[in-house]
């Protein structure tokens, strides 16, 4: 026996090493019918280690303060060596991890994970989605730009139009009666360490509740149904080395196009860091044209959609949360007889259809001005998205599934 | 052995040691929440501030900053004034009756003195800072724009008086501060307290 087998030994003993690396890596038997979708559950976790590394590293010459903030963020661009890298990483991981975890929900929504027995796997990675966007939201907040004290103010006034409590929530959310340096400061305690703490936590969750029910597949088939005589299910093959060195493959062509973008567009053209930023915050200009990131403008545009009602902006907002909430649900509106869009109807194929046109169009039109145009199109599009999920029970029901295979298919 | 446990009462003390529990930490997180609203120093930063009112040329407004907000203070010019009842029926709340303003500026012009309008400059939709614009049938807001303001953000607009117009995201006008006129060019804003003014 070598030194090293003896070390791992001795750890076993004590710590449940290789039974945990058995149970979630080496003898997970996920699908062998994975594509190209499945890269985005593995890409998501690598973009929350490099947020999390990039991040540990801008603190380190980061000043939360309102004096210091716009200027530490220069100083770490143009005299910190290597820190405009550090911080382009860490601009464009934001982005990044939006377009990934978008993707990878997209691929839940298709192939039903969402379905029974994945309830919680879907609710639990739903939670993710709303810490991700609250952690983006304080993280925009930090380097003090006009787009950073704009937005900030923007969204801390959604919540004083909530009836009744409205105006002491957004007075305890900011600390003060304007966004401020006492809001800067504890937005700052909140991205850096609160939120990537519940982060890391409920993600470790997110795959223990996967792991337990086993991974859906392009086919939505259960490969649990057929297994041989070991108790190993026919149709699956070890994470590891299987997935793993699949999605090595896939952290590598994620990587060439992220460091295409840290190296040759960190700002994409103004979506990825708005031009305004670049701007010093002043509280007592609005510039000419704000808008939220681009992963929250679809949202953004249903908020403007809704006209004010009673004197109060608050039914655009619950429109808005309505929209962010209404993914929970899906698992119970869903009453299709197969998973797969493979084997699903032309009715709900349709309806995903359009919800992929207005979310997308949404978020266009989230960029732009409020001309009264848009605002019909917008209004529209609002419509087709609550359609999506209000009607989903009717249509999942009467849509003419095709019949799924036994096993999954394989070629 | 189960048979001799006394289940109620177990039932009793796992309910009293939680109840105190859970009143012990209610207590232990009030200080932590506590910390969140506003400091002794942040609710001292809303004392009032001074103006002094005779640099502003007429049709033109100074933006001055109290409690870490835009106060705008315009001088309406007398075409300025003259236009401003002539567009009521456009108008969301064209009698100010949401209380948006001190008892002594719920009048037409929601003001003390006529051609002196102080406004707090934070749109009542969701917080941005409207762009002042006071030119007559400009291009890009259409023949019948006699001057206000135009929030950028989400395209609210008000008249020259701060009022909201009908058929925008903003719900209500804007908000007057409370102020007063220390003498006839000296203005105090944040303070309408009667005595020694």
């Amino acid at each position: 026996m070598n030194l090293l087998t003896k070390l791992v030994g001795w750890i076993d003993d004590r710590f449940p090493l290789i039974s945990t690396w058995k149970a979630h890596v080496s003898e997970y038997y996920a699908p062998k019918n994975f594509n190209f979708w499945y890269f985005f559950g593995s890409l998501a976790l690598l973009v929350l280690v490099i947020q999390i590394l990039s991040g540990i590293f801008l603190t380190m010459n980061y000043k939360p303060d309102a004096l210091f903030a716009f200027a530490s963020v220069e100083y770490i661009m143009r005299d910190v060596q290597w820190g405009w890298l550090l911080r382009y990483i860490h601009s464009t991981g934001a982005s990044m991890f939006f377009v990934v975890i978008y993707l990878h929900m997209f691929r839940g929504m298709m192939y039903g994970s969402y379905r029974k027995p994945r309830e919680l796997v879907w609710i639990i990675g739903m939670i993710i989605y709303l810490a991700l966007m609250g952690e983006a939201f304080m993280g925009y907040l930090l380097p003090w730009g006009q787009m950073s004290f704009w937005g900030a103010q923007v969204i801390v006034n959604l919540f004083s139009s909530v009836p009744f409590i409205g105006p002491d929530l957004a007075i305890l959310i900011r600390g003060d009666f304007v966004v401020s340096d006492i809001t800067l400061n504890r937005f700052f305690a909140l991205h850096v360490i609160a939120i990537p703490l519940v982060l890391v936590l409920i993600v470790v969750a997110h795959l223990v509740a996967l792991h337990e029910v086993g991974s859906n597949n392009p086919d939505g088939v259960e490969i649990k149904k057929h297994k041989d005589a070991n108790g190993i299910p026919l149709d699956g093959i070890p994470f590891h080395p299987y997935y793993t060195v699949k999605d090595g493959l896939g952290a590598v062509g994620f990587l060439i196009v992220f460091c295409a973008i840290v190296f040759f567009a960190p700002d994409m053209g103004g979506y990825f860091l708005e031009y305004n930023n670049f701007v010093p915050a002043n509280p007592m200009k609005t510039p000419e044209h704000i808008a939220p990131v681009w992963y929250f403008t679809p949202y953004y545009a249903i908020l403007r959609a809704v006209p004010p009602m009673f004197g109060s902006q608050f039914p655009g907002v619950v429109a808005m949360g309505v929209a962010t909430v209404a993914f929970f649900f899906l698992p119970w509106l869903d009453r299709g007889k197969v998973k797969s869009i493979r084997y699903r109807g032309p009715i709900y194929k349709a309806f995903l259809a359009a919800f992929v046109v207005s979310f997308v169009g949404l978020g266009y039109l989230g960029l732009m001005p409020a001309t009264p145009t848009y605002t019909i199109i917008s209004r529209i599009l609002a419509v087709v998205y609550f359609a999506f999920f209000i009607l989903m029970p009717w249509y999942t029901k009467i849509d003419k599934c095709k019949p799924e295979p036994d096993r999954v298919t394989f070629k | 052995m189960t048979d001799n446990v006394d289940h109620s009462k177990r039932r009793l003390l796992i309910a009293a040691t939680t109840a105190a529990g859970g009143v012990a930490a209610a207590g232990a997180g009030a200080p932590f929440v506590l910390s969140l609203m506003p400091s002794e120093r942040a609710k001292a930063a809303g004392a009032p501030i001074e103006v002094d009112l005779s640099g502003i040329a007429p049709g033109t407004m100074i933006s001055v900053e109290w409690q870490g907000k835009p106060v705008w203070i315009v001088h309406r010019s007398p075409e300025m004034l003259e236009m401003l009842g002539k567009h009521d029926a456009d108008l969301a709340d064209p009698a100010s009756e949401v209380p948006q303003q001190p008892e002594y500026c719920n009048n037409p012009t929601r003001s003390i003195k006529p051609e002196f309008l102080v406004v707090l400059g934070i749109c009542t939709h969701l917080g941005c800072s409207p762009t002042f614009r006071p030119e007559v049938a400009p291009a890009d807001l259409g023949s019948t724009w006699a001057g206000g303001w135009f929030c950028p953000c989400h395209g609210s607009r008000f008249d020259l008086a701060a009022r909201v117009f009908k058929g925008v995201p903003a719900p209500t006008n804007l908000i007057i501060p409370p102020h007063k006129y220390l003498s006839d060019t000296r203005l105090l804003i944040g303070d309408d307290s009667k005595g020694n003014a």
